[in-house]
């Protein structure tokens, strides 16, 4: 007989060693499509390694894809925790990067000091206004925020086509659906010389900080983690609930428009239609595989971001597609929920007798 | 005014709008079935892409197009299981689960598919379903094009509709698998599998959503592309909420929604000069949210969805 048990107790370790772990057979399972592909896994291995860890550019280019996954990984990871299942970062993190060009490109030619800030400030609040109205559906009507907000990716997306098509197209750009480029002086400024990893990282890293003080020590933070364990027992306890869910939105909103702002701001310099390969969702991955703590965030955004850099090298040098990044990141997905499970409960295997082995 | 009427008026609207629903219908099916036993399965979308990749490279491969419906089916059917066992002995985040699997079956079909075909520049194609041609039947005048010049599988999803209502409303089956969803305690201590109905129900259910997958590049094209599912997984299961959980007021959400993708089209050419065409695209998806506003107070939710439950345990 096999028994399920609930422990009692979570092993400390295991809030560190699942995640790690499952990060790890995620990378082993990668092997069965490399040798499907007709690769040696050890030899794509180490092209992986040698794309991220091989040069300091390298290593660059995996902290700028880092940046962008930090924003929407901490946007999924507070939403989470509150259990508001805010799956729309894809659709946020564009309007963000919409308003990052509408106001950063020329509309407003004022100094620096005075339009980055600008920048930064509308790009949150359009990501904040995109997840906000599904809560407000959710809140009001009660329609599920999953679905709406998987939705209205779709129609952002559209939205942001039209923008491009229409009042956000560069006059420059010969009909092509670009934006005109973001001023120099509403950049964010770069970290290096000749790499292109931008001040965008360093607002992540602080934002990241932030949202672990809050989580841990604000009050917002203990109704935000009450609202999330147990809706009813929050509201016996005075806690306003729908204040809170609008709270955690605004700022899980305001978190993806960053990732837009940032890749807009800090990488292109313009807004094309393919800005994010699913920043958004693999920002999920990020949250789920950080066990939703925001300096949790950081490394497991720093991992992914090495597997998409590495598999891409790697896909360059042997050939594989380099579609093997998304299967390495759905794979710890489910690694790392298998792993929830075995945190939470004991597997017991007990004789008729009922004695425990 | 007119225009518009002459477009509610041609057969050949009527005819798109039954065509667009087809896929929508299955997968609709498919989440009605997987959420009436208690779990969500927002694997939808992936198992869609995976149906679509499978089905389409079975019949490249040569194995026919019901050979490729069937493979479809099989590899919507493994999703489904890999959902199941993760949501329903585990009773891991359906959420959280669903999604992964949407990215999961995504990444493995994208990545077979790139592997399969390294470097093409345009997409294999396959002779998919034909439309039917039958006697008299295919001939008449209105019904014959609307209805009797669809391809088999529209008609599969419609026969699908009516099995599923039937098994749902007058089996013992249909009565177990709805108890499951709303009060599992009282199907155990009946002696019934809890674990094996909502096991059944998610690979059954999965295994429809990969025929709505495979309708896209055996029916309504005859090849594979990236990105091609676009959103259809999710419309599906704002749709489940809008059809309360019953079979028929599923098909009619899946039609009105083929119907109004279908108008848009026509008005985008027809007024392609007036608007931009990006808002008619919209429109569909607007339209779910709109019905999801509507439709959630009153919705009968089954009672234990969400709601893991686990053996010995109350």
């Amino acid at each position: 007989m096999i028994r399920i048990e609930p422990r009692a107790q979570t092993p400390r370790a295991f809030a560190v060693g699942i995640p790690v772990l499952s990060a790890i057979v995620a990378l082993a399972l990668a092997a069965i499509p490399l040798i499907f592909a007709g690769a040696n896994p050890i030899v794509a291995y180490g092209e992986m390694f040698k794309g991220v860890f091989g040069s300091l550019f390298a290593f660059s280019e995996m902290l700028t894809r880092a940046t962008p996954l930090m924003f929407t990984g901490l946007a999924a990871a507070l939403a989470f925790r509150a259990k508001l299942w805010n799956i729309g970062a894809e659709g946020q993190l564009y309007l963000g990067a919409m308003a990052a060009v509408a106001i950063g490109s020329g509309v407003l030619d004022i100094s620096g000091v005075v339009l980055l800030p600008l920048i930064i400030v509308c790009g949150a609040a359009a990501g904040a206004v995109g997840m906000a109205a599904p809560t407000y559906l959710k809140v009001r009507f009660g329609a599920d925020e999953v679905v709406t907000t998987l939705l209205l990716n779709f129609i952002i997306l559209i939205f942001l086509q039209m923008m491009l098509e229409g009042p956000l197209q560069d006059p420059m750009s010969l009909g092509w659906p670009q934006s005109a480029p973001v001023l120099d002086q509403g950049m964010l400024p770069p970290l290096m010389e000749r790499m292109r990893v931008h001040s965008g990282l360093i607002l992540a890293l602080v934002l990241a900080g932030v949202a672990q003080f809050m989580l841990a020590r604000s009050v917002w933070g203990f109704k935000l983690r009450a609202v999330g364990e147990n809706v009813a027992a929050a509201r016996h306890a005075g806690i306003n609930v729908k204040r809170s869910l609008f709270g955690v939105a605004v700022i899980s909103g305001g978190l993806a428009g960053l990732a837009g702002v940032s890749e807009v701001a800090g990488l292109k310099g313009y807004l094309t239609a393919d800005l994010s390969p699913g920043f958004g969702y693999t920002g999920i991955v990020v949250a789920m595989l950080a066990g939703l703590s925001p300096v949790g965030v950081v490394v497991a955004a720093l991992f992914i971001a090495s597997v998409f850099v590495g598999a891409d090298s790697m896909s360059r040098a042997m050939g594989v597609s380099s579609f093997l990044a998304d299967l390495v990141v759905s794979m710890s997905l489910l690694c790392v929920l298998i792993g929830g499970f075995l945190a939470k409960y004991r597997i017991i295997r007990s004789n008729k007798a009922g004695a425990t082995s | 005014m007119m225009d518009l009427l002459n477009i509610l008026l041609s057969e050949s609207f009527w005819a798109a709008s039954l065509r667009i629903a087809t896929p929508l219908i299955f997968g609709v099916l498919g989440a009605l079935i997987c959420e009436r036993a208690g779990v969500l399965n927002l694997g939808i979308e992936g198992i869609f892409v995976v149906g679509a990749m499978c089905g389409w490279m079975a019949v490249w491969l040569g194995a026919g197009l019901w050979g490729g419906i069937l493979v479809a089916a099989c590899a919507g059917a493994f999703f489904g299981l890999l959902h199941a066992i993760l949501t329903v002995p585990l009773g891991l985040s359906q959420h959280v689960s669903g999604l992964g699997i949407t990215l999961f079956a995504t990444s493995v079909s994208y990545f077979t598919y790139r592997t399969a075909l390294p470097s093409v520049s345009s997409p294999p194609r396959i002779e998919p379903f034909q439309p039917l041609d039958l006697p008299i039947l295919s001939d008449l005048p209105f019904l014959g094009p609307v209805l009797f010049q669809q391809t088999t599988l529209t008609w599969l999803a419609l026969a699908f509709v009516a099995l599923v209502w039937y098994v749902m409303n007058r089996t013992a089956l249909g009565v177990a698998l709805q108890a499951v969803g709303d009060n599992p305690n009282s199907v155990d201590a009946q002696g019934l599998s809890v674990y094996g109905l909502r096991i059944g129900a998610i690979v059954a259910g999965s295994a429809l959503m990969a025929l709505g997958g495979a309708f896209l590049t055996m029916s309504a094209f005859d090849a594979f592309f990236f990105g091609m599912v676009n959103g259809r997984g999710w419309v599906c299961i704002a749709l489940v909420i809008f059809a309360s959980w019953r079979p028929g007021k599923a098909l009619f959400g899946a039609l009105l929604f083929g119907a109004f993708d279908a108008l848009q089209v026509r008005l985008q050419t027809e007024m392609g000069a007036l608007v931009p065409g990006q808002v008619f695209l919209m429109a569909p998806y607007i339209l779910s949210i709109i019905a999801l506003v509507i439709a959630a107070r009153s919705a009968d939710y089954p009672r234990a969805l969400l709601t893991p439950w686990f053996k010995g345990q109350r």
